[in-house]
């Protein structure tokens, strides 16, 4: 038994706020637990005195602050589960496009879209990959991948493909197929594959029995959402489909969230052949009734600027302009300006990037002797790489650039136009585009 | 856009049989009933290659109101043909499939095709009314076992046995493609313009109505659509920048982050050969100026 007793003295103390000691007796806590049951906060209490004087609240943890490599290594990237699936019950196959051999955002959504078809129902997403040497699938989230790149050619041929998918189709018999809906890659295969399903549902229907549900292969084409076991895919004229999952899906990009939190296998498996079944297959694929025959040579300054790949633009840091238009020419790349040089009559209006121009979107821009207003930056904020070459080291797009190299752009240009072997002199005739072949490679 | 080889796209194919598919379209903000714009294309470009001998066809309900107002649109292209020779002025003439709600187009269509023996069939990609699936084309090329293509920007050539096409890539890129006929060619937003419809041709252009062409027993209900729900489109939502982190400041932090490119190289005290040399090696590692470059 214990009876609280109060010291009077000290009471009153830690009522006089104005008490010299009032402080010793009286630490007022920040947060308690009132009668009532509330919690209180005094905001008063909270806090110390900063070296200014001034008093400073710190919610930000000082102590995460205090070791940033070690803050950096947890937080940036939280460990991923690691996900096994041993003996699935079915497929949900996605065909990634695979753009540079690469992953995109877009697979990842894909991939995205087909662990929300997959989880929970024991189903393996298998990616089906046309050209190897991609990486990524394990956090993508692909549990097995196909890789048919022995099967087809590098080039453009569709109808070797779809055999391909139809060989998958028969050995694998997917639940679901997931293609980009962009045209003309993967949409282009999706339709394909989803006419072929259809018409072999069709016969299959109309030889043994009506009953067979035809509609299943009609497939669902832009579909940018999917929400309890149910589709949205957008049609035309401003109208949206709500329908069961069908089983060939073409996804809009941002159909899903792309996978963060799981870790997956990727295990690579062959196609285990039915009795020579694949071989006969392959050898009924007729003779393909589309040939590729190779890209174009496109005039760079003929491509719409916010399409164009590589642009070389140019600012009031330029007063050589023919030898910035042969730099141009020399380089491959379509032309681009800021502002500037549209309105001091250097450069057309078509070509002006930025908020009051175009938005570009190339894999690689060069600006040279553009110091970057926020209107420009905002019309090359999609931009890949950017490249700068200015004078001033504190401007604004050489903050932006991925490489910035400081020095005067007309003298830049002429050497670059020298170290490739086509100074201005030599070619006063201005040879044409033509002439050159295509020089960028992005695609 | 100009095409990079306005070559040889007068090399008329003379007895190869073309015609165009087109489809009811809507204006993007008014709504108002008109031509289709790649269907449209796909009619300049069929123009442009064989003339008034291009043939339309569609597949419709004929009781719908803003029909004849939609396919006007089409023969209304029918004029400035042959250089202006005034004999050469044909009116356009356009063959409609009647179809009643829940029909599907694709098996009238394909018998259609096989009746006048068309064997190249220029269309746009994607139908602006309806389901807008473009799945159109491909069922049709199964169904009759023909070539198709897609993405088309133009027509180089075309002969009895095959046709020589560009293909639109990303980022303002061609492909060409040789497509073995009787084919299937889906042409893409960035073909050439359509020329203006014409009052004159499109009062001038017959609708004529095919009986139907299908045998009896041939089922022409679509079943797969029964049972869609159909609603006014919602706007897609924007993604957000979710940062998955424990702790309230990395949250903090990335929310009230300044996106800055971080890690860009910044070269000073060059002289110009040495930054024409940076630069230079940069566009080679990057893949953008090709290697063996002199």
């Amino acid at each position: 038994m214990s009876v609280r007793r109060l010291d009077p003295h000290a009471e009153r103390i830690r009522r006089n706020r104005l008490h010299p000691r009032h402080l010793e007796f009286a630490r007022p806590a920040w947060r308690w637990v009132s009668r009532e049951g509330v919690v209180r906060i005094d905001p008063h209490a909270l806090g110390a005195i900063g070296p200014n004087g001034l008093k400073r609240i710190d919610r930000s943890g000082a102590a995460v602050e205090a070791s940033p490599a070690a803050a950096a290594s947890t937080s940036a990237e939280p460990a991923r589960r690691q996900v096994v699936i041993d003996q699935p019950v079915g497929h949900v196959v996605v065909v990634p496009e695979l753009p540079e051999g690469r992953l995109n955002d877009h697979d990842r959504d894909l991939f995205g879209l087909a662990r929300q078809l997959a989880d929970g129902r024991d189903l393996a997403v298998t990616a089906v990959v046309f050209r190897g040497g991609a990486a990524g699938f394990e956090d993508a989230g692909a549990d097995r991948v196909v890789d048919l790149s022995a099967k087809v050619g590098d080039g453009y041929d569709p109808v070797s493909r779809l055999a391909a998918l139809v060989d998958v189709e028969a050995v694998l018999s997917p639940q679901h197929w997931i293609f980009a809906d962009s045209l003309p890659d993967g949409g282009d295969l999706g339709r394909r594959l989803a006419a072929r399903l259809s018409l072999q549902n069709a016969s299959q229907s109309a030889s043994q029995d009506a009953s067979g549900s035809v509609g299943d292969a009609r497939p669902a084409t832009r579909v940018w959402q999917l929400s309890d076991g149910q589709t949205l895919s957008r049609a035309g004229d401003r109208q949206d489909i709500l329908r069961d999952v069908p089983r060939v899906m073409l996804a809009l990009p941002e159909c899903a969230e792309p996978v963060s939190e799981t870790c997956h296998e990727a295990r690579v498996i062959e196609l285990a052949t039915r009795g020579g079944e694949l071989s006969s297959a392959a050898n009924e694929v007729p003779a393909s009734g589309v040939i590729d025959r190779g890209r174009v040579a496109v005039d760079p300054q003929e491509i719409p600027l916010a399409q164009a790949p590589f642009i070389l633009s140019a600012g009031r840091g330029i007063s050589d302009w023919e030898g910035y238009h042969h730099a141009a020419r020399v380089l491959g790349a379509s032309e681009g300006a800021s502002r500037v040089a549209v309105d001091d009559g250097n450069m057309p209006r078509a070509r002006q990037v930025g908020a009051t121009g175009t938005f570009v979107s190339a894999s690689c821009y060069i600006a040279v002797g553009i110091s970057g207003a926020v209107q420009h930056l905002q019309g090359i904020a999609r931009c890949q790489r950017v490249i700068a070459i200015n004078n001033d080291p504190s401007c604004d797009m050489v903050k932006r650039a991925d490489l910035a190299l400081i020095a005067d752009g007309d003298a830049v240009l002429a050497a670059v136009c020298e170290r490739l072997g086509q100074p201005r002199d030599q070619t006063g005739s201005d040879g044409s585009w033509k002439d050159e072949e295509s020089q960028h490679a992005a695609a | 856009m100009p095409q990079p080889e306005p070559q040889a796209i007068a090399k008329r194919p003379h007895g190869v049989k073309t015609a165009a598919l087109v489809s009811s379209g809507r204006h993007p903000v008014s709504g108002r009933a008109g031509r289709a714009r790649e269907d449209a294309r796909a009619v300049e470009m069929g123009l442009a290659l064989v003339g008034a001998d291009l043939s339309l066809v569609h597949a419709g309900d004929p009781e719908q109101a803003s029909l004849r107002e939609s396919l006007e649109g089409y023969l209304g292209m029918y004029h400035g043909l042959d250089g202006g020779r005034p004999g050469d002025e044909r009116d356009g003439q356009l063959s409609l499939l009647p179809l009643r709600a829940g029909e599907d187009a694709v098996a009238p269509l394909a018998a259609w095709l096989e009746q006048r023996g068309v064997r190249l069939a220029l269309t746009g990609q994607r139908a602006e009314c309806g389901e807008g699936s473009g799945m159109v084309g491909y069922l049709l090329a199964e169904r009759l076992g023909w070539s198709i293509a897609t993405g088309i920007a133009a027509i180089e050539c075309c002969d009895e046995e095959s046709v020589t096409v560009l293909q639109a890539l990303p980022q303002g890129q061609r492909r060409r493609l040789e497509i073995r006929l009787p084919c299937l060619i889906a042409v893409d937003a960035v073909a050439e313009a359509p020329r203006q419809s014409a009052f004159g041709p499109a009062r001038r252009g017959r609708i004529e109505t095919v009986d139907d062409l299908l045998p009896a027993d041939e089922s022409r209900l679509d079943t797969g659509s029964a049972d869609w729900r159909w609603q006014p489109a919602r706007a897609r939502p924007k993604r957000l920048k979710v940062v998955k982190s424990t702790n309230a400041r990395d949250r903090f932090k990335a929310a009230a982050a300044k996106s800055s490119a971080t890690g860009g190289q910044v070269l000073t005290d060059l002289s110009p050969e040495e930054a024409a040399e940076k630069l230079i090696d940069y566009l080679r590692a990057e893949k953008i100026l090709a290697q063996d470059d002199q």
